[in-house]
């Protein structure tokens, strides 16, 4: 292939009421491709009831240069947790 | 009756079978990862209805023999398979032409079969569907997407689609035991099968800007047994192991 396809991230929700996760990513030249190679890829054994495919190129990232200011700060908020409550056991997926 | 069923199973697993092995020819050797797996996918999906026709050819032919003997130690003139799923993997326009040319059969085929008075053909269609609609879909945005392309795909998938329609005349070709089992409700209905068949490449066709006008002879007789030059070579591959190992297994 002289010139290769965009890149697309994939994201798979692996059954009703869980959250769609970002699994990895697949060449595409269109939207309808992404979904049928996402497809093909990444739910050959069943991992998925739903695909999102948004082009790679459209994702901002943040700097890993301003981790610091950007994470660090949390930190030592430990009251930020909820780890102060008790989950009843049948609560999964939290 | 058994006989005839026997053979009807054939018709059914054989084609499937040949196909299945051109596609897994490709395993690794797709133009990328993701075209490779998807050919692929299709490939074990295709094997995987084989062995549900087969499994079942053998237990109504009652000679105690499996779905291998039957998928590998029958000769080549013993193989209903039309020449269409035989001809080789030329480049990617003709995977893809050849593997629309199918599946523009196979769908509306296995439509048919859901309702078959046979109650395990009927189950074997219904399992296969969904997988077949992928096929279709898969083929078919492909075959656009080629043929309204740059006009290099749109030349390469123009041959590969004018070359392999000479082979679908043989898909439609009238046996005995398909007419008996349409009317016994058994098998499908060739006839409307292939008015399934022309409406669907109709539109493809119209859709991709593909033409297959004026290409109206057709190759003829694999289900007979009579077969074009490469099926002699794919079953030397595909028999191998179980002639130089009889019976081995996984």
């Amino acid at each position: 292939m002289k010139k290769e396809w965009p890149v697309w991230e994939v994201f798979i929700r692996s059954k009703s009421g869980l959250d769609h996760r970002h699994v990895g990513s697949i060449h595409a030249t269109d939207a309808k491709m992404a979904i049928e190679n996402a497809r093909d890829v990444y739910t050959r054994r069943q991992e998925g009831v739903s695909i999102w495919v948004v082009p790679s190129k459209e994702i901002t990232a943040s700097n890993p240069e301003e981790n610091g200011e950007l994470f660090e700060p949390a930190a030592d908020k430990i009251y930020r947790h909820p780890t102060f409550y008790i989950l009843p056991d049948e609560l999964t997926h939290m | 009756m058994n006989q005839k069923i026997y053979n009807y199973l054939l018709i059914l697993a054989d084609n499937p079978l040949i196909l299945g092995h051109r596609l897994s020819e490709l395993c690794g050797h797709g133009p990328n990862l993701e075209t490779d797996i998807g050919l692929t996918n299709i490939s074990l999906d295709l094997f995987g209805q084989v062995r549900n026709y087969l499994q079942y050819a053998a237990e109504i032919q009652g000679l105690g023999k499996t779905e291998d003997d039957l998928a590998f130690l029958r000769y080549e003139h013993e193989y209903r398979n039309y020449r269409l799923v035989e001809q080789p993997n030329t480049d990617f326009a003709w995977v893809i032409a050849r593997q629309y040319l199918f599946d523009a059969y196979h769908l509306p085929l296995l439509n048919q079969l859901v309702g078959s008075k046979d109650s395990q053909i009927a189950a074997i269609a219904q399992k296969s569907i969904k997988e077949v609609q992928y096929h279709h879909r898969f083929s078919s945005e492909w075959v656009k997407r080629l043929g309204d392309g740059t006009e290099e795909s749109h030349g390469k998938i123009q041959k590969a689609v004018s070359i392999l329609w000479t082979y679908c005349g043989g898909i439609f070709e009238e046996t005995e035991v398909e007419n008996e089992m349409s009317q016994l409700g058994i098998g499908a209905n060739l006839d409307l099968v292939k008015a399934d068949f022309l409406s669907d490449t109709k539109y493809i066709f119209n859709e991709a800007a593909l033409s297959v006008e004026g290409v109206d002879w057709s190759q003829k007789g694999g289900k007979l047994g009579v077969h074009s030059e490469h099926l002699g070579f794919i079953l030397a591959d595909l028999q191998y192991m179980q002639r130089t190992y009889p019976q081995m297994n996984w």
